[in-house]
């Protein structure tokens, strides 16, 4: 097992390198520039312009600037905001937590919600169940999500009034974060209904987030299951005279949830991906909108150290699932 | 039980008086703070944040005006020549005391000189205290050449002394970038090592003092009970930011909010049909116009010029691209400001005169590029539609059109070129309210190559703006309405609209005043229970 995690960790570097070189690479590929960007219609004179491009350090060769990024990296530098003029690491910490909780809020929603659909879907295959579930589903993995969300608000929290806009947690309700977990801080402040504001606020991003992920596993699941009740074993469990529900829920589940696990672990890369729009609807702070408000404004700095920070958290979470696999099924233990 | 459902309602009613002593105002702001010093930024984002809430200036704009009046200057006085302007500051000020800093004196002359000299001098020690420091707007208003010195005469007088007089200086004063900060303040965090929360943690002499700010999500003030005017009558100010203009409008309909900036334009009629909402509406102080290249044949003769302007059909842009929030403009001033001629004539939509004229001038069948920006502004919310709509209305006297569009960096620096090949829809939001950021940044020579994107230089035009920076508002106004009179007769532009500006609030909320520069300022707001 260590030295399949070392093996692992040793294939990061060269990905991880890769990332830089793409990163820095995708900004600087992009159009339009960071300095005219800020002066805008105002314009600025072009020693100003020189002052500022040299201010910034984007007056170097672009291979020394490569470098210094790099560098910078290596020894935790990850260099300030154009706009913001704070740390990148700072800005990423502080709305990281909200994005980790709302995409823990939805793979959650997606997973008990999406493995029993597929799971139901597959053992009355062709029902009229069957193709509720699966038509359901094709419709949520083709749901434009911004309109799906404003909808929702429309419904839900406009005409109905059963949840809030937008936000994390009511105005009311006021104290300093500690973990950045709403959920958990509100827990920590005492605060009287805190809790309850918080996981309303988490209701209708959560399952706007989760449309796209829900739609695949239950799909997934679904083909896992059908393949998996097909095998002898599972024939030999029936005639053991096992009860349909231990047959399904114990010896057929287990060997189906492999291809599932790794679904969702590929899930987390659209999770953050989805983050983007869901987070811009509901006013969520996180660092999907930090990323889009940074590339429309030309922020150099957090747009490549942003893209590194979330391509990293992405493979440390495959690196996770992969590891998990172990544990569901003792056959693909890596000794 | 009709007992206990009583006692239960009682406790209930109690309850709520209690919580609902505190006022509390909420305006769902439509993005984040860059940061919570103003002479960093040029955002009204940012300003809404920090200079019209914290802070205060020398002198500012009086609400709903463009006129300058006094603020923590209680007087000012300018020497004949125009090139010194002393300042009698208002004694008695107390800066804000916060968590992190209690004033122990009075705001006086050092903080004035504080709050510009670390914007003018890279020797002090707050020039560039945080990474990638510039002082945009004090270097786009030409500050750093127009500013000779700042004096201190004694504790509550300051002079500031010009190299050349600018009438315009004093209306650069209200300005977000003219915000006072606290030297004492910036002393004792530049003593902690920790300068870069001047940007964070403010303290200013406004009316709202800073409580709490969790990025992207939510900003906190209370009012400021050491105002100088006297503590405002919500207790505490609180902005949820709100990015998505949709989102903003269910919040505010649900009672999540009490005032909105910039609804969509095409929900405007619904909000006003509402009754538990109140839209007011404003000119923008802006002009959407499309820039000739007055320096290429044939838009170097204005015979051309009028003749393309006669064809082009405003309503249809005001309907189509405006949604009904904009106005036809015919001056390349807003009417919201002093000294806008009224009584110009607009060059009426008569394709066929246009047709006419243009084969007059000679240039009958001619193709042109026309500019279509790339983003979305006030003066313009849909360019690329605007462009269309030109180029249809064109091809009816005869103009074949090709609309060309770059990435927005791009675009702003390629239409400065004085041998550019097109017209180029431009647009320009005012920052201080007087004419001469409009006339002379505009059109001015000394802006050829730059914002001036018509590349005009006319002498007339321009000794009027150039006599007009000097004098009384009333001689300066003669000079400007004259200037007007030029302009429209020679045509640079195409002037195509004006933003007409909504904002929408709950009915409970009373004293808004509408801010003609375009922020939004809450004091003197109240809420009625």
């Amino acid at each position: 097992m260590l030295s399949f995690i070392l093996k692992r960790i040793g294939l990061l570097i060269p990905t991880f390198i890769g990332i830089t070189i793409v990163a820095f690479g995708f900004v600087r590929v992009l159009p339009g520039d960071p300095v005219l960007l800020m002066a805008g219609e105002r314009g600025l004179t072009d020693e100003r312009y020189n002052m500022l491009l040299k201010q910034f350090g984007y007056d170097r060769p672009i291979w020394q600037q490569y470098f210094d990024y790099l560098g910078g990296i290596l020894s935790g530098d990850f260099g300030h905001s154009l706009v913001t003029k704070k740390p990148v690491l700072t800005e990423f910490f502080a709305l990281f937590p909200a994005t980790v909780e709302l995409a823990l809020c939805a793979i959650i929603f997606a997973i008990a919600v999406g493995i029993p659909a597929g799971i139901v879907a597959a053992t009355r295959r062709g029902s009229f169940l069957d193709q509720t579930i699966m038509g359901t589903a094709l419709v949520g993995y083709s749901m434009p999500i911004f309109w799906w969300g404003l909808l929702l608000i429309i419904v839900f929290s406009g005409w109905l009034g059963w949840t809030p806009v937008s936000g994390r947690i009511s105005l009311l309700y006021f104290f300093e974060p500690v973990t950045g977990f709403m959920l958990i801080d509100s827990l920590l402040s005492g605060q009287k209904g805190a809790f309850i504001s918080a996981a309303s606020h988490l209701i209708l991003p959560s399952i706007v987030l989760a449309t796209i992920p829900l739609a695949v596993i239950a799909r997934q699941t679904r083909s896992a299951m059908l393949e998996v009740l097909g095998e002898d074993y599972v024939r030999t469990a029936k005639a053991k005279g096992l009860s349909p529900r231990r047959v399904v829920g114990v010896h057929a589940l287990r060997n189906a949830m492999i291809p599932v696990i790794t679904v969702i672990g590929l899930m987390v890369g659209t999770l953050l991906a989805g983050a983007i729009l869901t987070e811009t609807i509901f006013s969520w702070p996180g660092i999907g909108k930090w990323m889009v408000d940074s590339i429309t404004r030309r922020d150099y700095p957090v747009v490549q150290s942003g893209l590194l920070l979330i391509a990293a958290v992405v493979m440390i979470v495959n690196l996770l699932v992969d590891m998990t696999y172990g544990l569901i099924n003792p056959r693909i233990r890596h000794d | 039980m009709k007992m206990k459902t009583l006692i239960v309602a009682g406790f209930a009613a109690a309850m709520l008086a209690s919580t609902a002593q505190a006022k509390t105002l909420v305006y769902c702001s439509e993005g984040s703070p860059e940061g919570f010093d103003p002479a960093l930024y040029t955002s009204g984002t940012t300003f809404d944040a920090s200079s019209r809430s914290v802070y205060s200036g020398l002198v500012q704009f009086k609400l709903g005006t463009t006129e300058v009046i006094p603020d923590l200057a209680e007087s000012w006085s300018v020497s004949d020549d125009g090139l010194e302007y002393t300042f009698k500051l208002r004694s008695g000020v107390k800066f804000q005391t916060t968590d992190n800093f209690t004033p122990s004196r009075d705001m006086n002359a050092d903080d004035v000189i504080f709050s510009f000299d670390r914007q003018m001098n890279a020797e002090n020690p707050y020039n560039s205290y945080v990474e990638g420091a510039s002082w945009e707007y004090f270097a786009a208003m030409s500050m750093p050449d127009l500013i000779k010195s700042i004096e201190k005469v004694d504790d509550m007088t300051v002079k500031f002394v010009l190299n050349r007089a600018e009438a315009p200086f004093i209306a650069n004063l209200a300005m977000d970038f003219a915000s006072i900060m606290s030297k004492e303040y910036a002393d004792k965090l530049a003593e902690g090592g920790n300068k870069s929360d001047l940007n964070q943690a403010p303290v200013g002499t406004g009316p709202f003092q800073l409580v709490a700010y969790q990025k992207d999500a939510v900003i906190r003030y209370k009012a400021n009970p050491d105002y100088y005017a006297g503590k405002q009558a919500i207790d505490d100010l609180v902005f949820a930011i709100t990015t998505d203009n949709s989102v903003r409008q269910q919040k505010l309909l649900a009672g999540e909010c009490h005032v909105m900036p910039y609804p969509n334009p095409a929900d405007v009629q619904s909000l006003k049909d509402n009754p538990d909402i109140t839209v007011m509406e404003q000119e923008g102080l802006n002009v959407g116009y499309l820039a000739y290249n007055t320096q290429v044949a044939p838009f170097d003769n204005a015979k051309v010029r009028k003749a393309l302007n006669m064809a082009i059909n405003k309503k249809a842009i005001l309907d189509v691209v405006f949604q009904g929030a904009g106005q036809a403009a015919k001056n390349p001033i807003p009417p919201t400001m002093w000294s806008y001629d009224d009584a110009i004539q607009d060059d009426p939509y008569d394709p066929d005169a246009a047709k006419a004229m243009l084969e007059e001038a000679g240039a009958g069948g001619l193709s042109m590029k026309v500019w279509a920006m790339p983003v979305q502004r006030p003066y313009n919310p849909n360019a690329r539609r605007m462009a269309e709509l030109i180029q249809e209305d064109f091809a009816k006297i005869g103009v074949t059109v090709e609309i060309v569009s770059y990435e927005w960096g791009e675009y702003l620096d390629r239409s400065k070129a004085t041998d550019r090949d097109g017209a180029v829809l431009l647009g320009w939001t005012g920052d201080n309210g007087d004419p001469d950021n409009f006339l002379a940044v505009l059109l001015g020579c000394d802006a050829v190559g730059g914002s001036n994107r018509a590349q005009w230089c006319n002498e007339e035009f321009n000794d009027l703006i150039q006599k007009a920076k000097a004098g009384t508002q009333e001689e300066r106004a003669a000079l400007y309405m004259k200037a007007q009179e030029v302009f429209k007769r020679e045509a640079p532009w195409a002037t195509i609209a004006h933003s007409v500006v909504h904002v929408p609030m709950r009915n409970n909320v009373k004293g808004y005043v509408m801010d003609p520069l375009g922020g939004h300022s809450f004091e003197g707001v109240d809420i009625e229970e």
